[in-house]
């Protein structure tokens, strides 16, 4: 559990850090918390010879609310996503959800921008950031591009993101008032990545719902954004027939392997369940 | 105040001895990072080694290429079993009585194993050179499964076949296939199979305990430094029984036993982790010997997980045949032991089982037999007792559920089936059909003291109500009852039939009085979390009268500590324990005679009064144990030598017989597997209780570990071999979110035969706990048909349980 050599950068500001990454192409990473990418390095299936640490880059830190959209910082750690006030009151389910990340040594040193530019099945934030319809800005050389959450997973690891690009900022458009919301997660323990986890995001209207947006995490190679699964509610009072055709238009979506928490009928099973009861919990907060 | 006028309550309570709830001493060094593990150990000009591990479970070695390797700045060497040959190291014995490579000798046999052993100036070097060593391999056939290896014409040991590829006699006897250990066999087979054949009810079950690991915090490591000079070689490691690995380095490095000082520092737990011996050790001993210098290893986390000494994997497959009331009459077990590679379990030579045989449990069984049979496998090579005594766990584990079973098929409460075959509390000392001598007991006052804490027939009615409930579709949650009353045999043991690789298994004590009245004491054990600083100090406040702050405990160190067999198999308390008492007692006797001479008085006109000799019938007239110890150095006593020492061996006349009446109650979640420990009552019953608070630390402790592995914890293999549980991801371990709160209670029974009355508590909850918990699990699914699954209860068990009996409609 030692890593092999790299040379250690330590940039004050965006442009520096990206051409640091030109400088070195694929032999260069960037390191935010490290809480996925030291453990890679350990067990030596991530080898480098160039970590380019982003912390003391101010831009990337800090959590502002402007208009309707909410921007989080890459460098925004997980711990503050739970104690910031301006996300509790624009968009409380990033709280829940970050809350069952990992444990909290885990959560005072991981980042945001970490988590959703992994790209590993996972992790909690990709899915829920695609409930959201989150975008992440990008730097590189070029300048600067957003990406839409939903447009950015393209296999495990493997996101839109180009290899001398920096992922800077999160921008999240602010729900609604009265969105329902939910993130439900089952994991072995704490400290474990998901057997499978929802974010859910319902408005209910006259009785029925007026805006849906469900998204499941490590039940594929990427977060599963399920379309058809809002489309089950669209429209539709919240009664047994409508959540059960949208579970099942969910579950459809997945695609998730066998591992140690189980097999693939398992966790499917799992994730009805859990998908089941974030739509309960967040028609109930829907108001 | 002075002595005069302390009342006696006072005086006693000044010595915080036996049942004062001492702080543990230990812990201002551990709570503030001060304390010295074996990775502590920085010594000038200290190599490192790292292992090159083999990827397979089972191949040859063609071939080892270590040219690149010693390329890399730092690298000093690079030890394959080539070098280690002409040392006769390439091999070492077990404590089994079997042989196991040191580096691979031509073939692996596991995922993991040893292949050669890397030394460089660094960490970081060795790493990166390990990296380097080019193996060329060439796969044979993995056989994982023991049922198969018996089967199997896939030899993996040739080295215990003859020229005509027969298997050739083990140390346990005759082998009947080249893949067989051994079979051990106790009780009475014809007499078993007649019972059974007779009785009214035979319940049968496979009973299997997985294969788990005890993964203390610190992995396994030592620092070996050979002075060329002296010819001394100092060892410091991750040693649970120090002095036994003096002698075994000794015998097997040939270098004289005096110049051989081995030490354990503190020790960051070991459970039983830290008992055998490991190619590591050997490695740093050898590589130190070659280059001149001291030589680190220290194992990874996985490393840890996936080579040194895993524990259990028994197959258990049990009979137990009853009347139609439920009283039993027979027990019958045939267990297949998957022993891995080399069998290398720590076990007393005379038992390859271990105390296996322990397993009719709590109850009173006239007739009984047991078969273990020993087989290799391509898995890692251990079967440690992992916080129990030798296999005790198992054996705990398979009669609690075999009366389970047995409730099932009588269709019987299972309390009240336990309670009615019980050993009566008359019936002590009681020779169980297996062949010990159970030294105490009182299960009936404990088990009703349990039942009636928890509020038992409460518990039924409002799990039947539940069940109704979940019938009728308003619920989706199943309440689990989990029942367990365990006897456990702790304190290895009796000299006459407990020895390792020839060792006898007594355990000592010496104490040396300080002129001032303070003292030093030092044990043969080493106490790995255990407190024994702590508690071992109050046994001799209470014998000697000398406060415990005043006593410094030491252990680990050969040069200083007396000869003894190291901790494990909760033998510390009924063995040293004991020793230290007896040595005490030693000095107690000494010093009566000094303060006779002092009273100027018979040595018998002097009574012991808690911290004093007082002459009889005249308590005014008395000399403090202080007082005495000064005199011991200060005053010619005619007759008598200066001074105030004493040392103890004590080999022990039995066993001690722990016990304890657990129950547990847990929800589980039918749809997604989760189990929710709504409670857990622990009753133990250690005999005479040293420090309560120790007791208590001692039994949260263990029932985490037995909740780990009850509920996840397992070493698991794929068919190729490869292990599927080798991080902590994926190893469970509690975090504090996990572990339930614990109510902890307590009925005394001493031991009989031990000075103190003191029985042992450390592995109580592990032996009681898994059962527990199982036994709530399955409780959970009995009225839906359930008699028999296997741990661990993850999430996904118990809900592919569920849906095996429908519940998911
Ligand atoms: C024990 C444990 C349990 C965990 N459990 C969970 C869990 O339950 N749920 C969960 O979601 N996560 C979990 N994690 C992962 C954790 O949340 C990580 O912190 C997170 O995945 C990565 O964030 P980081 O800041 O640590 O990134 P790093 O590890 O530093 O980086 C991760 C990857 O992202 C890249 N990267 C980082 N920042 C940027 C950026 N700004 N721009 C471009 N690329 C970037 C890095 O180059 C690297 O490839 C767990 C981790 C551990 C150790």
């Amino acid at each position: 559990m030692i890593p092999a050599g790299f040379e250690y950068h330590r940039p004050s500001d965006i442009a520096s850090a990206v051409s640091i990454l030109q400088e070195h192409g694929d032999e260069a990473r960037v390191i935010a918390g490290g809480h996925s990418l030291i453990p890679m390095m350990k067990l030596r299936m991530a080898d480098m010879g160039h970590l380019i640490d982003l912390q003391d880059i101010d831009a990337l830190k800090g959590i502002s609310l402007m208009g309707d959209t909410v921007t989080i910082g890459a460098m925004v750690t997980q711990h503050e996503l739970i104690t910031s006030a301006t996300l509790a009151n624009a968009v409380p389910i990033i709280k829940e959800a970050a809350l069952l990340i990992a444990d909290p040594q885990v959560r005072y040193v991981g980042t945001v921008g970490g988590n959703v530019a992994n790209g590993d099945p996972g992790n909690d934030m990709p899915g829920l950031m695609q409930c959201l319809n989150a975008s992440y800005e990008l730097s590189g050389p070029d300048g600067t591009r957003t990406v839409a959450a939903r447009e950015f997973y393209e296999a495990a690891y493997f996101t839109a993101r180009d290899d001398e690009e920096i992922l800077t900022r999160i921008h999240i458009p602010v729900p609604a008032a009265g969105t329902g919301y939910a993130y439900e997660k089952q994991k072995r323990k704490i400290g474990d990545y998901a057997t499978a986890a929802s974010a859910v995001m319902l408005r209910v209207v006259d009785g029925v719902c007026a805006e849906a947006s469900i998204a499941m995490t490590n039940l594929a190679d990427t977060p599963v954004f399920a379309e058809a699964a809002s489309a089950a509610l669209y429209g539709r009072a919240l009664d047994d027939a409508a959540i059960g055709d949208a579970v099942s238009a969910a579950i459809e979506a997945t695609d998730p392997v066998a591992d140690n928490r189980g097999p693939v009928e398992f966790k499917k099973h799992v994730a009805s369940v859990i998908l089941r009861r974030a739509i309960d919990r967040a028609a109930s907060r829907a108001s | 105040m002075n002595e005069q006028t302390l009342t006696p309550e006072q005086r006693a309570a000044n010595l915080k001895g036996m049942g004062s709830s001492r702080k543990r001493v230990e812990d201002v060094r551990f709570t503030q990072g001060k304390g010295n593990y074996v990775d502590d150990i920085k010594l000038d000009g200290m190599l490192f080694g790292d292992f090159v591990r083999s990827p397979y479970a089972h191949a040859r070695v063609v071939s080892i290429n270590t040219e690149e390797a010693m390329k890399v700045p730092g690298v000093v060497a690079v030890l394959t079993a080539e070098d280690l040959a002409p040392l006769g190291l390439h091999w070492m014995p077990t404590l089994a009585g079997d042989k196991q490579m040191v580096l691979a000798d031509g073939k692996v046999l596991f995922q993991g194993q040893e292949v050669a052993f890397v030394v460089a100036e660094d960490r970081y070097a060795a790493a990166d050179a390990a990296e380097l060593v080019e193996v060329d391999y060439e796969e044979l056939p993995v056989v994982v499964d023991p049922f198969e290896a018996l089967k199997s014409d896939v030899v993996l040991r040739e080295d215990t076949v003859d020229e005509n590829g027969n298997a050739t006699e083990g140390a346990h006897g005759p082998r009947n296939h080249p893949n067989h250990i051994f079979t051990w066999e106790q009780g009475e087979k014809e007499a078993t199979e007649a019972v059974l054949s007779e009785a009214d009810v035979v319940a049968e079950e496979m009973v299997y305990y997985h294969r788990t690991h005890p993964c203390p915090l610190e992995t396994c490591g030592s620092v070996a430094s050979m002075d060329k000079v002296t010819g001394k070689l100092t060892l410091w490691g991750t040693f649970q029984a120090p002095h036994a690995i003096r002698t075994v380095v000794s015998l097997i490095s040939g270098i004289a036993e005096h110049n051989i000082r081995v030490i354990s520092p503190d020790i960051g737990g070991g459970f039983g982790n830290k008992v055998g011996a490991y190619a590591g050790y050997v490695c740093s001993v050898v590589a130190s010997i070659v280059t001149g210098k001291p030589v680190k290893w220290v194992e990874d986390r996985m490393e840890n997980l996936m080579s040194t000494a895993f524990a259990r994997d028994y197959w258990m497959k049990g009979k137990i045949a009853a009347t139609k009331d439920g009283k039993i009459t027979g027990l019958w077990c045939h267990t297949t032991a998957d022993h891995g590679g080399f069998d290398a379990c720590a076990d007393p030579t005379k038992f390859p089982a271990g105390f296996m045989n322990i397993c009719t449990g709590s109850y009173d069984i006239p007739t009984a037999y047991l078969a273990v049979e020993g087989v290799y496998t391509n898995k890692a090579p251990g079967g440690v007792a992992y916080r129990c005594s030798f296999r005790v766990t198992e054996a705990a584990y398979f009669i609690e559920r075999m009366i389970e079973v047995l409730a099932i098929k009588l269709n019987m409460d299972a309390a009240e089936l336990r309670r009615i075959n019980f050993i009566k509390k008359d019936q002590f000392p009681y020779q169980s059909a297996l062949g010990w001598e159970y030294d105490s007991g009182d299960y009936h006052t404990a088990w009703d003291k349990a039942l009636e804490s928890v509020g038992y027939d409460k518990l039924r009615v409002e799990q039947a109500q539940q069940i109704e409930d979940f019938k009728a579709g308003k619920t989706r949650k199943l309440m689990g009852i989990g029942l367990t009353h365990f006897t456990e045999i702790v304190g290895a043991g009796p000299v006459k039939n407990c020895d390792i690789l020839g060792l006898g298994m007594f355990d000592s004590c010496e104490i040396r009085i300080h002129p001032t009245g303070s003292a030093i004491a030092r044990l043969g054990t080493i106490s790995q979390g255990q407190g024994h600083a702590t508690t071992f100090a109050q046994i001799i406040a209470s014998e000697i009268g000398l406060p415990a702050d005043d006593i410094t405990l030491e252990e680990g160190d050969t040069d200083t500590a007396p000869y003894g067999l190291g901790t494990y198999g909760s033998r510390s308390t009924p063995v040293a324990g004991a020793a230290t008492a007896m040595a005490a007692r030693k000095i107690r006797a000494k010093a009566q005679m000094i303060a006779a001479y002092l009273l100027e008085v018979h040595d018998d006109d002097v009574e012991w009064d808690i911290d004093r000799f007082a002459v009889k019938g005249a308590p005014e007239r008395f000399k403090t144990m202080k007082e005495i110890a000064f005199a011991a150095y200060n005053q010619a006593i005619p007759g008598l030598e200066p001074g105030l020492e004493a040392v103890s061996y004590y080999d022990p006349p039995n066993m001690t017989y722990p016990f304890g009446a657990y129950i547990c109650v847990l929800d589980i979640d039918v749809d997604t597997g989760e189990a929710d420990i709504r409670s857990f009552y622990a009753l133990d019953d250690c005999g005479t209780r040293i420090n309560p608070m120790i007791i208590e630390g001692q039994v949260h402790g263990g029932l985490t570990e037995a909740l780990a592995i009850a509920m996840g914890q397992e070493i698991a293999y794929d068919e190729m071999g490869n292990v599927k549980t080798g991080t902590l991801m994926d190893f469970f371990i509690p975090t504090a979110w996990e572990t339930p709160n614990y109510i902890t209670d307590h009925t005394t029974t001493p031991s009989p035969h031990h000075p103190i009355g003191a029985k042992g508590v450390g592995e109580s909850p592990n032996v009681g706990g898994v059962p527990c918990f199982s036994n709530a699990v399955h409780d959970a699914f009995r009225p839906f048909g359930l008699t028999q699954t296997h741990m661990p209860h993850d999430h996904w068990r118990i809900w592919k349980t569920a849906n095996d009996l429908g519940l998911h409609g």
